[in-house]
């Protein structure tokens, strides 16, 4: 009987990573977009990091970091009871600097497509940053969103090297399916490894295959419109 | 009255450059900014509209300071109350017409304005269909409206009618000339089209490479210009007290104009004509 829980904990976290995902990456693609800000070169860079960076040096630095005998990792630990390493939390910081860009970069493309008209129309008629942001800028780059919500919830989903680093193989805890497939390989259970890389395998594809859809025009819905003009 | 004394150091079309323009304009009067793409005629109505600022200078609307560099104002753009319209229109795609509309509505601002636009402006028919689904004038036509639902008094036009074809160019200057008299505006447009500013423009002021060079009335500006005919049929001719009303039809449009009796003694109607703009010439076309 195959163990549902590396599988529950996979999606728990790809979902979990990308609600807090999208919450910083919001007011970050949108500053990428339109800041003539010297930094931004460098913020961009870091941004992207991860899509480079061996998932192994990202998780060896975030075992430093947050170690309890590292001065990060000990304020966590004495003032907020919190241990980032080996433990759920953890994952889910690794999580999601190693999908930031993923998310990050389709809603800053988003942005930078929009005619900086739409925002100089809201201006003028006297409409605040804010209200531009929610109601003219957000509802015009759906498709973006779409794309950023999808690859990081999958991107998320086949992590491995970062996940191994910081949060190791505690069943129930740290041990996602990637790490769970791995752990069965090592032990010659190729039917267990099996049966999980089956399951992602089928639920990665119907992912992307949405968006595709979506974002294609494939299917008749309200995302159709907007992905056409986007 | 406008009162605009500006420099900023800007990319022209030539290179490298300064935009230094000063002018002042009455209320309600009908402002074009005439000149060569790159001149920095959209960078004077960008820095009027608060969407660009200028590095010094000093802006005085109506006795109301927008800008003034030395003492550190610069009113933002949300707070200067002015109607602009973009050259794409910029017209939300998320929203229908109407959305459009009640979006530019103030803070408990009455929707009444809104119910005369869509009359004026002949929007009945559009109000719930998406800005994506209209023609170009169409669009247009949807701005100017949003434009002006905050009643602003400074209508700002940045070649607003440049991507349109001729007919429908024709159409929305009159719809220009419409609203500029019924709300009594005092409206800059940016254009480069003569017949257009003869058509709607009290005044020209020509800039080029960001200095201003001239300014005068349409015909005193362009009385150098060979002429600018519009062709088009009779439709109608209308014998008045001392003059002689023509109605022509241009493209899709109708054009009424006033002649002299002896200019219309050989036209009938049907007669294909074209009339020079800048002087009341007439010719009988075969």
């Amino acid at each position: 009987m195959l163990d549902w829980q590396p599988l529950f904990l996979t999606f728990k976290l790809a979902f979990i990573t990308t609600i807090l995902l999208l919450i910083i990456s919001l007011p970050l693609a949108y500053w990428l977009a339109y800041t003539k800000s010297k930094a931004k070169p460098i913020i961009e860079t870091l941004v992207s990091m991860p899509l480079v960076l061996p998932p192994t040096v990202l998780g060896f630095y975030l075992l430093l970091v947050f170690s309890p005998n590292s001065t990060l990792g000990g304020w966590l630990n004495e003032h907020l009871g919190v241990r980032m390493v080996f433990s759920f939390a953890g994952l889910i910081v690794g999580s999601m600097i190693y999908s930031l860009p993923f998310m990050v970069q389709p809603i800053q493309a988003g942005f930078a497509k929009l005619s900086p008209s739409l925002r100089e129309a809201a201006y003028v008629l006297g409409k605040s940053k804010w209200t531009t942001f929610r109601k003219i800028l957000l509802p015009n780059i759906n498709p973006a969103l779409l794309t950023g919500i999808v690859l990081a919830f999958a991107h998320t989903i086949g992590e491995f090297g970062v996940v191994l680093m910081i949060g190791g193989n505690i069943p129930g805890k740290t041990r996602v399916a990637s790490i769970a497939i791995y752990d069965e390989v090592e032990s010659m259970n190729y039917a267990a490894a099996n049966q999980y890389s089956l399951i992602l395998f089928a639920i990665t594809f119907l992912i992307l295959l949405s968006v595709y859809l979506l974002n294609g025009g494939y299917l008749k819905s309200s995302l159709l419109k907007n992905s056409k003009h986007d | 009255m406008i009162d605009i004394a500006i420099e900023k150091e800007l990319l022209f079309a030539t290179g490298k450059g300064r935009l230094q323009i000063a002018f002042q304009l009455e209320q309600q009067k009908f402002l074009t900014l005439y000149g060569a793409s790159g001149a920095g005629k959209t960078s004077i109505l960008r820095i009027l509209a608060g969407l660009m600022t200028p590095d010094k200078g000093k802006i005085v609307i109506n006795g109301m300071t927008w800008l003034d560099t030395v003492n550190k104002i610069n009113l933002a753009p949300q707070k200067r109350n002015i109607g602009f319209l973009f050259q794409d229109y910029a017209l939300f795609p998320n929203m229908t017409v109407q959305e459009n509309l009640l979006f530019a509505l103030k803070k408990g601002q009455q929707k009444n304005p809104i119910k005369d636009l869509i009359e004026l402006m002949d929007l009945g028919a559009l109000q719930n269909r998406k800005p994506t689904t209209l023609s170009g004038g169409q669009q247009q036509r949807v701005a100017l409206a949003r434009a002006l639902v905050q009643q602003p008094k400074l209508l700002l036009l940045d070649e607003p009618l440049s991507a349109l074809d001729g007919s429908m160019r024709n159409k929305l200057q009159q719809y220009l000339l419409k609203i500029h008299r019924t709300y009594q505006l005092t409206t800059v447009l940016v254009s480069h089209d003569i017949p257009e500013i003869l058509k709607t423009s009290e005044e020209v002021i020509v800039v080029e490479q960001g200095a201003i060079i001239e300014r005068g009335t349409p015909s005193e500006i362009f009385k150098n210009q060979t002429s600018f005919t519009i062709k088009g049929r009779i439709q109608a001719i209308q014998r008045e007290a001392k003059s002689v009303k023509l109605t022509m039809v241009v493209g899709q449009e109708v054009i009424d104009m006033n002649v002299e009796l002896a200019t219309a003694i050989n036209l009938s109607v049907g007669d294909r004509i074209s009339v020079d703009v800048l002087q009341p010439i007439i010719r009988k076309d075969a």
